[in-house]
Formats: C-alpha cells, sequence, structure tokens
C-alpha cells in the first residue's frame, strides 16, 4: 500500500493514465523474465518525460520510498522485481530514437526503445548497433545498459559498455548528470562504465548515446558438428590460437540442438555431441580468407561435419537455431532456469562433466548452450514449478553450477546480472571488504538505499544469513563486523 | 615474496593514513608529466612487477602493477597478441600500472578499444590499506559494480593498482599505411566518412598537411582497403605510428614557452585553428595543440572541447593555474568527491593529481 500523502504527490506530478496502483494494474509488473520470484509493487508509475521522472524521483527521496526503474522486464536475475513499499518506475514510454548522426556514427535515444529498434533506424544509413542480447527485440536500451548486456557478438564487438558513447541520468535526488561525452573520453572518473551494468543502484537512466558502426560488408557462419563436447571445447581455443577473433563463436550441446531442431528446423546435426556456429565478417576478401582458416582449424580440430552458410538465408537458418535456444527449451519443458556463469575457457570440460553429473544427480534435464568464444556458459536446468520441490532443486542445482564457476577462477553472471537471484553467490565470489567496497559505491550515489534496494549487492548481514560469508583460510575475516 | 611487498604497502598506507601524510605513487615515471604536481611520501610500484598468468588461447593476461609495459607486451609479441589500445609508452620505462592508472590510449584506440575497454580485473589498495579485487580474469563479467573500470584513468587517487588482468588480441597479419595531401577539414571529413564503411581502418593522423591512414587484417583484406582508398604508401610506418603514440613526432618537440593541449571531441566537430599547430588522431576525435602559453586561451580551447562534446587538458607544460583537466558539472563534482570518500577519506592517495582534494 502507497502511503496516502506519497498517492497525491504523485498524482499532482503525472497524468492519471501514469500512475497505477489497483492489483489489476500493477500485477503485470509483478516479475520480469526470471519467474521464480514474484512481488507486488506498492504502485507502478509511467512518466514520459525526463521533467516527470525528476519529480517522481524527488517525491520518493523526501518520502523514503524505494524505487525500481524498470525497461522491457526481460531481466533474468529479477533485477526489475518490484518492492512491496515501493513505486516501479516504468521507462515504457520513452520509446523515442531522437537522432541519428550518421557521419559521427551515433544515435541518441531514450531508454524505452528497443535493441533491435536501433539498428533498424540505422540500417538506413548503412550502419547499426552491435551488441545483440538474444532478447533483442524485446528489451530495452536503459535495460541493456543498467545489465551491460552482451550478445553473440560481443567477442568481436564488445558488450554494451563498449558501445555506449553518453548517458543522462537522474540521481534519487532529483539531479541530473551527464556521462561519458560525444567525444571518446571524458574527464574525470569513468562514471560512464560505474553506471554501465549497476542494475539499477545507482541513477535512472534517461538517454542513451550510443555508438554505431558500419554494417559488414559480407559475413558467413560455419556450422560444424562434433562426436564429443571437450573435442567441440579444444576447437574453440584453437580457433582463437590461430589469430582468429570470430564475429560469433557458439557451441550447443545435443540436448539443446534437439530441441531447437524440433522447434526452427534450422537443419543441425543430431546426432552430434555439440555443434559450434563460428561466424566471420567483414569485407569480402577478409571473410573469404578467415572462413578458409576456420574450415581448416575446425577439421584439425576433429569436426565430424563443417557446413558453412551459402547466403544470407542461410546464414539465419543456421543463427535462428542458436537465437532460439530458450523459446524453444520452454516447449519441452513447463519451467526452464537459466544459469549464466563465465569461466576461462580451459575449464570447460570439467564444468561440463560436472553439470552432467549433478543433472543425474538432482534428476534434472539440462540443455547447454555456450558463449564459447568468451566463455559464457548458458546452462537451461528444465523443470516442472508445479511437482512439489522441483523448483528448490534447480536453484540447488543452479547455484552448484555457479559456485563451480568462482572455483575455476570465473563469475557468477556474465551478462545477466545480479539482480535478486545471485546475492548469495556474490557472497562466495568476492570477500566481505569488496562487498564493503560495494556498498560505499552505492552510498555514494544513494546514501538513502532507495534505488532498487536489495538487489546486486548482498549487504555483509545477508551473507551471513546465507551461511554463505566467503572464509578465507579457515578463518572468518573480520570477526568485527555485525552480521545480523 | 610478491605477496610481502604488497602486505607491506598496506601496512605503509595504514600508517600514512593514521598520520594523515600523502602517498605519491609513482611507475617509471614516464607520465610524471601528465595532470597536478603531487606531494607526499613515495611509493614506487616497480619492485612489484612480472606476469602472473598468461594463456594466450583464453586473450587474457595477468601482470602485476611494476611489470613494464615493454616487457609485457615483448611476451605478448612472442604468441603473436598485443594490447590492441597501443598503449603510449612516452619514456622508456613505463609500467603496466602507470598506464592503466594513467587511463590514455594510442592511436588504434578508436578501432579497438581504450585501455578501460580492455581491462577486466583489477587489484588495488584503498586510502585504509586495504588489498581488494574486482572484476577477474574472464572476459564477461558483471558481478559487482565495475570498480576495474573506476580504477583505469583514476591517477591512482581511489587506490594503488597492483595487479591488473587485460583483454588481449591477435596482432594483425597485415597492416599498410596510405597518405594523403588535403587540407585539414577535407581530412576530417574523410575520415569520418571512411569510418562509416566497413574498411580495416586501425588509426588515423593528420599532421602537416598529409593524412595517414592504417590499416590493418587479413592481407587481402588490407590490399583491398589500400586500392579503394587509394593515396601513397608511406614507408617505415611503424616508426610513424609509434613516434605519435609516443610523441617523439616533430609535432610534439615544444620550442620556449609553449604548451601542448589535448582535445577529446566528437570525430565531426570542426576543424578550428586556435593559433598553434594542430595535429589530429583517432578519425578527428583527438586533436593536439601546441602554441606558445598565452596565444592559447584556456577558456577559448575549454569552450569548444565542450561545445563539441568533449573536453580539454593542458597535457604539458604550462603552470596549471586554469586546472589542467576540463572543470566537471557540480553534481558530477560532488559524485567524485563522494568516491573518493568511499576509497580513501583521509585523502592520502595521490592527493590533488586530478582536481583540488584528489
Ligand atoms: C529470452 C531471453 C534471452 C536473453 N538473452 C540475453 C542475452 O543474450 N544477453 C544478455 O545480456 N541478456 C539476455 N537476456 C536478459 C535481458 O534481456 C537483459 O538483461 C536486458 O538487458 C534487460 O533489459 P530490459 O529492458 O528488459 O530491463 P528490465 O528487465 O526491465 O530491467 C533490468 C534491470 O535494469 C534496470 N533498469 C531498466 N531500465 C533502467 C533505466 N532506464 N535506468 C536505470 N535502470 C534501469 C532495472 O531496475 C533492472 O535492475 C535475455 C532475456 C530473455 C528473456
Amino acid at each position: 500500500m502507497l502511503d496516502p500523502t506519497v498517492h497525491r504527490s504523485l498524482a499532482a506530478v503525472l497524468p492519471a493514465a501514469s500512475l497505477l496502483t489497483a492489483p489489476e494494474d500493477t500485477k503485470p509488473y509483478e516479475c520480469d523474465g526470471l519467474t521464480l520470484y514474484r512481488e507486488r509493487p506498492a504502485a507502478v508509475v509511467l512518466p514520459d518525460t525526463e521533467a516527470q521522472v525528476v519529480d517522481v524521483l524527488k517525491l520518493c527521496h523526501l518520502a523514503r520510498v524505494p524505487v525500481v526503474a524498470r525497461g522491457a522486464g526481460t531481466s533474468l536475475s529479477g533485477g526489475a522485481l518490484p518492492n512491496a513499499q515501493g513505486v516501479v518506475l516504468s521507462l515504457a514510454k520513452f520509446r523515442r530514437i531522437l537522432s541519428i548522426d550518421p557521419l559521427a556514427r551515433t544515435a541518441v535515444v531514450q531508454p524505452g526503445v528497443r535493441n533491435l529498434a536501433i539498428s533498424e533506424a540505422a540500417a538506413a544509413f548503412g550502419l547499426y548497433y552491435a551488441p545483440d542480447p538474444s532478447s533483442q527485440i524485446a528489451c530495452s536500451i536503459g535495460g541493456n545498459v543498467a545489465e551491460n548486456a552482451g550478445g553473440v557478438h560481443c567477442l568481436k564487438y564488445g558488450l554494451t559498455v563498449h558501445n555506449v558513447r553518453k548517458l543522462r541520468a537522474v540521481l534519487i535526488d532529483g539531479e541530473i548528470v551527464e556521462l561519458g561525452g560525444d567525444a571518446l573520453d571524458s574527464a574525470g572518473y569513468d562514471l560512464l562504465a560505474l553506471i554501465t551494468g549497476s542494475e539499477g543502484l545507482l541513477a535512472v537512466i534517461t538517454e542513451i548515446t550510443v555508438k554505431l558502426l558500419p554494417k559488414p560488408q559480407c559475413a558467413r557462419v560455419a556450422l560444424a558438428a562434433f562426436d564429443d563436447l571437450e573435442k567441440a571445447g579444444a576447437a574453440v581455443g584453437a580457433v582463437i590460437a590461430a589469430g582468429i577473433i570470430p564475429a560469433g563463436l557458439e557451441m550447443m550441446d545435443q540436448p539443446a540442438t534437439r530441441a531447437v531442431e524440433d522447434f526452427v528446423h534450422a537443419d543441425y546435426p543430431l546426432d552430434a555431441a555439440a555443434v559450434l556456429l563460428v561466424e566471420s565478417d567483414g569485407v569480402n576478401e577478409e571473410v573469404a580468407a578467415e572462413m578458409d582458416e576456420i574450415k581448416r582449424v575446425l577439421t584439425e580440430s576433429g569436426a565430424t561435419s563443417i557446413r558453412v552458410s551459402k547466403d544470407e538465408a542461410q546464414r539465419l537458418l543456421f543463427w535462428s537455431g542458436r537465437k532460439a535456444a530458450f523459446p524453444a527449451v520452454g516447449r519441452i519443458s513447463p519451467d526452464y532456469y537459466c544459469i549464466d556463469g563465465t569461466i576461462p575457457r580451459r575449464a570447460l570440460p570439467r564444468v561440463l562433466s560436472a553439470i552432467e553429473a549433478w543433472s543425474v544427480e538432482y534428476g534434472l534435464r539440462c540443455a547447454n548452450v555456450f558463449h564459447a568464444g568468451d566463455g559464457n556458459l548458458h546452462p537451461l536446468i528444465l523443470f516442472d514449478a508445479n511437482v512439489e520441490g522441483e523448483s528448490a532443486k534447480a536453484v540447488a542445482f543452479g547455484d552448484r553450477i555457479l559456485g563451480l564457476c568462482i572455483e575455476v577462477g570465473g563469475t557468477v553472471t556474465g551478462e545477466h546480472g545480479v539482480g535478486v537471484e545471485k546475492l548469495k553467490t556474490m557472497c562466495e565470489q568476492f570477500g566481505t571488504e569488496e562487498l564493503a567496497a560495494f556498498l560505499r559505491i552505492k552510498g555514494a550515489f544513494d546514501p538513502q538505499g532507495l534505488l532498487n534496494p536489495g538487489k546486486a549487492v548482498p549487504t555483509l548481514a545477508r551473507c551471513a544469513e546465507f551461511g554463505r560469508m566467503r572464509v578465507h583460510a579457515g578463518e572468518l575475516r573480520h570477526p568485527d563486523i555485525p552480521r545480523f | 615474496m610478491s605477496d610481502a611487498i604488497v602486505d607491506g604497502w598496506c601496512a605503509r598506507i595504514r600508517d600514512c593514513a593514521a598520520r594523515e601524510a600523502p602517498v605519491a605513487i609513482v611507475g617509471g615515471g614516464s607520465k610524471a608529466f601528465y595532470g597536478h604536481r603531487v606531494d607526499g611520501e613515495t611509493l614506487d610500484t616497480r619492485e612489484h612487477a612480472g606476469i602472473v598468468d598468461y594463456e594466450p588461447t583464453e586473450l587474457v593476461v595477468t601482470a602485476r602493477a611494476g611489470t613494464p609495459l615493454a616487457d609485457l607486451e615483448t611476451a605478448l609479441a612472442a604468441e603473436r597478441q598485443m594490447l590492441a589500445f597501443e598503449p603510449p609508452h612516452f619514456a622508456e620505462g613505463a609500467t603496466l600500472g602507470g598506464t592503466v592508472a594513467a587511463g590514455l590510449s594510442g592511436p588504434r584506440r578508436p578501432y579497438s578499444g581504450a585501455v578501460r575497454d580492455l581491462v577486466l580485473g583489477i587489484r588495488v589498495i584503498d586510502g585504509h590499506g586495504r588489498h581488494l579485487a574486482f572484476g577477474g580474469r574472464v572476459m564477461k563479467n558483471v558481478a559487482g559494480f565495475d570498480v576495474s573500470r573506476l580504477m583505469t584513468g583514476a591517477q591512482g587517487t581511489l587506490g594503488v593498482i597492483t595487479e591488473v588482468s587485460l583483454k588481449c588480441l591477435p596482432r594483425p597479419a597485415a597492416e599498410t599505411t596510405r597518405v594523403f595531401e588535403c587540407p585539414a577539414d577535407d581530412a576530417i571529413r574523410r575520415v569520418n566518412e571512411w569510418s562509416g564503411h566497413p574498411l580495416p581502418l586501425s588509426a588515423t593522423c593528420y599532421v602537416d598537411g598529409r593524412l595517414a591512414v592504417r590499416l590493418s587484417g587479413a592481407a587481402p583484406a588490407v590490399e583491398a582497403a589500400a586500392r579503394k582508398l587509394g593515396g601513397d604508401a608511406m614507408p617505415d610506418a611503424d616508426t610513424f605510428w609509434r613516434s605519435v603514440r609516443d610523441h617523439a613526432h616533430r609535432f610534439f618537440e615544444r620550442g620556449s614557452g609553449e604548451v601542448l593541449w589535448r582535445l577529446s571531441v566528437k570525430s565531426t566537430a570542426p576543424f578550428t585553428d586556435f593559433d598553434g599547430v594542430q595535429l589530429v588522431e583517432w578519425g578527428g576525435a583527438l586533436r593536439w595543440v601546441r602554441g606558445a602559453s598565452p596565444a592559447l586561451d584556456a577558456a577559448r580551447l575549454r569552450a569548444f572541447a565542450a561545445s563539441h562534446g568533449g573536453h580539454a587538458t593542458l597535457f604539458r607544460g604550462g603552470n596549471g593555474r586554469d586546472g589542467i583537466f576540463h572543470p566537471l558539472a557540480p553534481a558530477v563534482m560532488t559524485l567524485h568527491r563522494s568516491l573518493k570518500e568511499a576509497f580513501d577519506p583521509v585523502r592520502v592517495l595521490n592527493r590533488g593529481r586530478m582536481y583540488a582534494g584528489f
């Protein structure tokens, strides 16, 4: 329930249709793409000007009401999960592409613009926006910045942080800041990078200048089959050792290829233990030379078959399977839980065999899709939330995979963010000192902790509750820090 | 051994914090000219050197802060890899830690990324003498705030960098440089137009009425692009690009009383004569202006940079009376002060190097 005075003051600064409090109106906002967690917010506001965003934040700041920014709600870590006492600040009405500068190769967009819409608008100039999360038809660029989203082409073209030039953002007290610039760097600390990936904890982003790239003249993808997962993993290393940075380098295991083949008929070899998609893009001469080299390396690495896309239609067909992996898995199981960890690639065999063993142990099927080029794993754990105990088992299975990611020198999230989902594993990945440093950064922007509270960075007390305080050399560090 | 060095530094910083005695962090001293002078007890990072982990197929190298940049580059070159931001050395003895703290990148920056784009993880000692680790040794990592990038370019004001993990990239198989005679505004227009086409550009530099464009990649691609662009081949291009990178090029020789300004602006900003000479890099986005100190008016340069989406730095020379770095907007300055407070509340680390107080 929203405090009546807060309600009145919000109603005073927003059009009636932009303030939702009735349960049937706020229900659609109760979760994001991670449906395991749900919470009804006290109110949802849908401002359509920056001035309204400023007003809302000032009011909430004054009244100490939590604010959760929301883009398209496709987060897979519960980043946009509402706060029961708080306001969801939806940027859905910020849908305008404000300008495209073809000569400088930049676009200025509002945060609610869909990722794909930027590339569609830039296409007229032979340009595109490089980061391409699989959710790109739906997710917002504001959400991408907040999560530092990646995509299948980020090995060569980078993550969101590498493709954003400038942000306008509103701080919790209503102050507007501009970070970054139209130049390639800016004065002072790199606050642009700090806000990117900050999961709505530091500021609400209201305008974004992105970098656009010239569309490659040509792109071709090789679809290679392997009779053994480990060989496929080794092939990935061999491609990179040959001095090639493919535009995309993806791996799928057999459960994943079977699921997508039934769904989109992408012409994948079903008998293969693993398939690799290796894309080369650039000028024609470069792609021709690189593809020859890729084929040579894949053959030497023991590929049982290699097909290279002959035209754009076939290239898109080969990719359609990978892009549809999540919905395809959604068809073969009532629920699935997407895990997102990164590992050094050399640890791949160890991690995959552990996942296989745990899949048997928990009695839950698991399909693996993998941004192999940059070591970002996405095991999809299949379960049925209606079967008593299966959700909990899926979560336990997932946590175990993430624990292994940390153990082999990786991280608990490569691109989906911490949200609420990985608070527990954050306590394992970071020591108390580092977590305390994160909390001080949060405090530097938002001393009262009103922006997206309880997300992304666990408090030390939370870690203690989880029983997950990272212990060094058998000793609890800083026993003096209060834990509850 | 190395752990003992870091432990020693932590103890020293704790002690300095207790005494409120400032610490001046020093590596090879190759960038000592950059920023405001720092007074304090010297902490020399060079004793903490060496590559910790380098697995070429992972495209990641981890090294201690005091590692000489040249040694690191040699190790990568042996595996046909490189630091793709083409770090400026400026002088012999440049260290990795100093390179990352200064946050400066060389000619390849617009095409392969800046140092901040390639930093994956960092270890730092904060102003309380705590040794902290952020980011990691993997390519994609969004766990926690991006402190690695916050430290990059913070010039040691938020922490003493002790170790860095960087993404490395394969060296291009072929490289060639084409030269064109043209006026400055023409050069700026051309490089912007070319950047909008799928060409394997890897550096541009306009100086002395000539535009140099470097192409890098697979040999057939580089040859095809060179044919398309035309121009004349530049002999000994490697030496030229190194001289631009390290400011060893004649353009950077300052006469007495001369200063060098660095204008980082939108790549399409018009060419403007500031009563000095100019060298334009980064596809138009980086403009070096050299001239006599009173004639080059700080306010005018800053206004130009700001109106073209960027910032101006008094890079070399001058007395820094008007400040060296571009003034920050008040709300942004407040965030800077809060972050300094979060990492180094006693303000012992490189105090005043960037702005008054930090
Ligand atoms: C099928 C599917 C496939 C996916 N594939 C990928 C993938 O390939 N790569 C990848 O990286 N992710 C992927 N995701 C995850 C998700 O799409 C991304 O995290 C995306 O960036 C979220 O954008 P959104 O607009 O939906 O943000 P939301 O889910 O609405 O919000 C995400 C977070 O951002 C914050 N936020 C949103 N807007 C703003 C703003 N304007 N200012 C401040 N904070 C804000 C929210 O508070 C929240 O913490 C996938 C998701 C699905 C469902």
